[in-house]
Formats: structure tokens, sequence, C-alpha cells
């Protein structure tokens, strides 16, 4: 099998991982999840593929729960995110002692 | 054998169910106060399913129910052991608690959205019931997800740009975790193709696999519950949320993930159990008791000191890594009860006192004790139960992880369980303090008037079931030690 598509999935994993650490912006990190969860996702496509005969269906189911999950998690995060602009006029959070 | 399937098998489904449905209810229905009907009625029907539950489970040890009649590794299972019996039992009290004290709370506060707040726990009792319930990692994601996305809007439900700030934290925290989680399931099924935890093999799982999916799991669940050094998100959240709502998030919620970072690290990943790994996660565990009790002593809000007690007491759950023995897993599992009870009582009475007050600050407690004495006296029973004085549940609960600290040599683990006790009664009895102080005349007056009856029993009675587990130890041991994992020394306490 390619190493391609593991490969391509540790990169965006990465990615991803580095978006919400290193950005502050919420829009940017709420990104950053989603490019890390498409990768995990990538992965199981990966593992799902069998070098003959049918692909194994268990991850596929996963990776379909997953995004649906990932989906309502997002539009969550977003109605949030807008709800927060909306009232501070902030786009990031500031430092942690805010409270 | 048979009527035991049976009874797996329907008590499951009810257990998922049944708030499943009534969430569904309670968004339709109309009027605040039926809707709090469905929600005791709810609490107070599931309590069968629990009693036939624990007798079978004593009869007939941990029982398995496959959906459908298919079993793992093509069907998912459903399984209960001693420990998910534990934190269904304590879901459940609390949870008719909260409910409880919720339908008191909205009488005096129109503001409050009652509707919202109940769907939502709903939501949340059949995924954190499922949680417990499931033995498929895959199964045990969705059931997180769950709990995650009705736990965040609990918080925000008391509006306010402190509120969303928090919420939003804490958003960011979870879809971290999950994701970090959900690429350990994926690592786990590149390595081994299975996901039912009864069919995962320790002796198989030793490679660099799944390490890392160790790793992501543990790095997941513990941004979830709030462990230290993950802990940021969680004073604030839980500080800010409405108050019934922050004694389910501190109670259960936290708890959650911390449960299932046990279950991971002494069923499936049993073969990493190496001496610097364990002791890390121990010591970890340890400085995170330590951390949580000294902010809590030098927080300036009721919630916030009650909050980092959370933080403190969810190391204790690590303790469990470095002991691995039963006498440590039944200690465990007892201090776990013991601080669900105890913390709800806590947040259930600080929403009194702030309710009388007016004022989350804790210098504006000032003779708060010749209006509220009854919240109180739940603060102080429930600080009690937490320090682990005799005879409480905490006492229970430390005294078997002591012992089993003892027996495994490992003596410098009493002193961290003695130091997060010692530091409880610190920060606990501080509140008390500030509340039996002298006012000044800036203080103003506590209207009890704001405070029913029902709401300042429900705390007391908490805390009182707090302290009367010191009382049940050797009743309970029995339960809490079914399906417990096959650990090398067959101790007892």
């Amino acid at each position: 099998m390619s190493l391609i598509y593991p490969l391509t999935a540790g990169v965006l994993f990465a990615i991803g991982l580095y978006g919400i650490l290193a950005r502050t912006e919420l829009i940017h990190r709420l990104l950053g999840a989603n490019v890390m969860a498409s990768a995990v996702f990538l992965y199981l496509i990966v593992v799902s593929t069998a070098p003959e005969g049918d692909p194994d269906p268990v991850p596929q189911a996963m990776v379909l729960t997953g995004i649906v999950i990932a989906v309502s998690l997002t539009a969550f995060a977003l109605a949030l995110l807008r709800y927060f602009h909306a009232l501070s006029g902030q786009r990031a959070l500031e430092d942690e002692d805010d409270g | 054998m048979a009527e035991a399937v049976h009874v797996m098998a329907w008590s499951s489904t009810l257990l998922i169910f049944l708030p499943l449905l009534a969430a569904l209810l309670v968004y339709l229905v109309p009027g605040r106060r039926l809707g709090g009907w469905i929600c005791i009625g709810v609490a107070a029907s599931l309590f069968a399913p629990l009693v036939l539950l624990a007798r079978e489970l004593l009869a007939h040890g941990p029982l398995v129910f496959a959906f459908g009649g298919h079993d793992a590794p093509i069907g998912i299972e459903l399984a209960a052991d001693g420990l998910a019996l534990a934190m269904l039992w304590l879901t459940n009290v609390i949870m008719l608690a909260v409910h409880a004290y919720t339908n008191s709370w909205i009488e005096r506060d129109p503001d409050f959205r009652a509707v919202e707040f109940r769907t939502l726990v709903l939501l949340m009792w059949s995924g954190l019931n499922g949680l417990f319930l499931s033995a498929d990692l895959f199964n045990l994601y969705v059931m997180l997800e769950i709990v995650t996305l009705t736990a965040v809007p609990l918080v925000v439900l008391s509006r306010g740009g402190t509120a969303l700030r928090a919420a939003m934290r804490y958003l960011i925290f979870a879809l971290t975790g999950s994701i970090l989680y959900l690429l350990g399931v994926a690592l786990v099924y590149a390595d081994t193709g299975l996901l039912a935890i009864s069919l995962l093999d320790a002796n198989t799982l030793t490679g660099p696999v799944a390490a890392t999916a160790l790793a992501a799991m543990t790095a997941g669940l513990a941004m979830k519950a709030a462990l230290f050094p993950v802990h940021a998100w969680l004073p604030k959240a839980h500080a800010v949320a409405p108050s019934p709502a922050s004694a389910l998030l501190s109670a259960l919620v936290a708890k959650a993930g911390a449960y299932l970072v046990i279950r991971l690290w002494l069923g499936p990943f049993a073969a990493f159990d190496a001496l610097v790994l364990v002791q890390g996660l121990g010591a970890i565990g340890v400085i995170g008791i330590l951390y949580g009790s000294l902010q809590a002593l030098r927080q300036p809000k009721l919630k916030g000191v009650i909050a980092y007690s959370t933080v403190a007491q969810l190391g204790y759950f690590l303790l469990l890594l470095p002991l691995a023995t039963l006498g440590a897993w039944q200690g465990v599992i007892y201090h776990g009860l013991t601080h669900g009870l105890a913390k709800t009582a806590l947040f259930l009475a600080a929403g009194n006192l702030i309710r009388a007050t007016g004022s989350d600050r804790l210098e504006d407690l000032g003779g708060a004790d010749r209006f509220i004495g009854g919240t109180l006296m739940a603060i102080a029973l429930a600080g009690v139960a937490l320090a682990g004085l005799p005879p409480t549940g905490g006492f229970i609960g430390k005294w078997w992880l002591i012992e089993a600290a003892l027996d495994a040599g490992q003596w410098w683990w009493v002193i961290g369980i003695t130091a997060g006790g010692l530091l409880a009664a610190a920060y606990v009895f501080r509140v008390l303090w500030f509340a039996m102080h002298q006012p000044d005349a800036a203080t103003p007056t506590p209207d009890r008037n704001r405070v029913s009856l029902a709401m300042v029993w429900i705390p007391v009675l908490l805390a009182s079931a707090a302290i009367g587990l010191g009382f049940t130890g050797d009743l309970l041991a029995p339960w809490l030690a079914i399906g417990a994992p096959g650990f090398d020394a067959g101790d007892t306490p």
C-alpha cells in the first residue's frame, strides 16, 4: 500500500494540532480541530483498505459516525463563537487571568 | 443465568433510553412544573433497574449484553461490573438530588432557563449511563461526545461574557481531547482489528502502536477530565455555570474521563505498568492534589474554591495506577462516590449562599451563619467527608488507599493522600470562617426568603450521605470487587 496516505494523515494531524496550540483566534483553532479530525478520518480509511479483497467496513462506519459528531460539534462551536463575537467584539480569548 | 442476561438487557435499555426519551418529552411539554415532575419520575423509576442489576451482579458476577444478539466483535456489547454499577448509582442519586433542587430553585428564579437545563441534563444523563455501560472503545467515544455536547451548553446557560469565555475554553479543550481519543481508537483498531474491550488482550497490546494509542487516549481523556496539568478550563467553567449545573459537571462529567483512564490503564493496556510510567502518573496525581488544594485555599470566590477542589480530588484517581491492587481499586471507587456526593452538596449549598447574599465573594459571606445555618451545616459536613475524617466515606476511601500503599511498600503516596485531606479541611473551613465572621457595614444582609427549605435540606442530605458511606464500607466492598481487574497480588482490604 502506498505510504502517501498515512503520511498525509500524519502531516495534517500535525498542522491541525499546531493550529490549535499556536493560533489565538478562535476560528483558527476551530479550523485546526477540524483539520486534525480529518487527519484521523483519513487514517481510518487507510486502516480499512485491504491489499486484496473487500475493504474492512468497520473503520468506514467509524468515519461516518465521526463525521456526524464532528459536524455537530463544529456547528455548536460556530454558534457559540458568533454569540461570543457579537457580545464581546473579540475574536480570541484573552490570557488566563480574565476570570 | 438466563434471568441475569434478561435483567441486564432490560436494565441497560432503561438506563440509556428512559432519560433520552424524557429529554424529548420535557422539551415538548409546556409548563415548568410538569417538566420537573418528569425528571423526578425518571430518577425514581431508574432505581428499579439499578437494584435488580446490583442483585444480579452479586449473584453472577459481571454481566454482558449484546445488542440485537450479535456478540463482539461483530456486535457492540454493553457490560456492567462493580465499578460501572457504582458510577450508575452515583449518577442516579445525584441526578435525583439536582433535579429536586432545581425544581425548587426555579420557583424563585423566573429567568432560569428551566426547559433547556432539563433537556440538556437528561441527554447528559443518558450519555453518562451509556458511557458507564459501554464496553467498546468506539461506543465510548460516541458517549463521551454526547456528554461533552451537553456539558458545554450547560456552562453557557448562565449567559454573559464570562460564561461564554469559559465555555469556549472548555469546548476547545474538549474538542482536542475527543480527537486525540479518536486517534487512539483508530490506532488500536489498526493494531488489533478489535474495539471490544473484553476482546483486547493486554499481552498483545504492547508494541509502539499501542503505546502511541495509549498516550493519545490518556492525553485526550485527561483534557476532558481536567486532570492536572490540563485542568486550566475547569475552574472557570465550573465556577461560572449555574450552581445545579456546576454540581453535575464536577461530580459526574469530570469523573467520567478519569473513570475511562483507569479502565484503560488497568484493562486492555495493563501491560504498560513499567515502574517509571505508573510512578510518574501517580506523581502527577499527587502534584494535582497539592496544586488544586493550594489554589482552592487562595480563591476569593466561593465557587472557585469548590471548582479547584475538584482538580485536587481528581488527582486521587491517578494514584490507582502505581498501586494497582484490589484494595486501591476499591479505595479509589469509594473516594469517587464520596467526592461525588460531597461535591454536589457543596455546589448546591454554594448556590444557596449566592442566592441569599447576592454575591459570590467569600468576603460578602459575613454573618451568613445567623441566616442560613442549614446550608453552612451542609458545607461543614461535606468538608468533613472530603477531608476524610473518620467516620466518613472519604476516610474509608483514603484508608484503603493508604493500606494499599503501605502493603506495596510505596509509603510516599501516604504523604500525598494525607496532605490532600488536611488541605481539603483547610479550604472548606476557610469558607466557614468567612461565613461566621462578623459582617462589616458594607456587607449586604442575606435574604433568607430567596432560599426554600428544600434547597437547604437537599445539600444537607447529600453531605450526610457522604458521611454515611463511612459506615457501609464492609457492606459495599464485595460489590466494588466484582469484575475488578486481575491484579498480580491477590490482597483484599
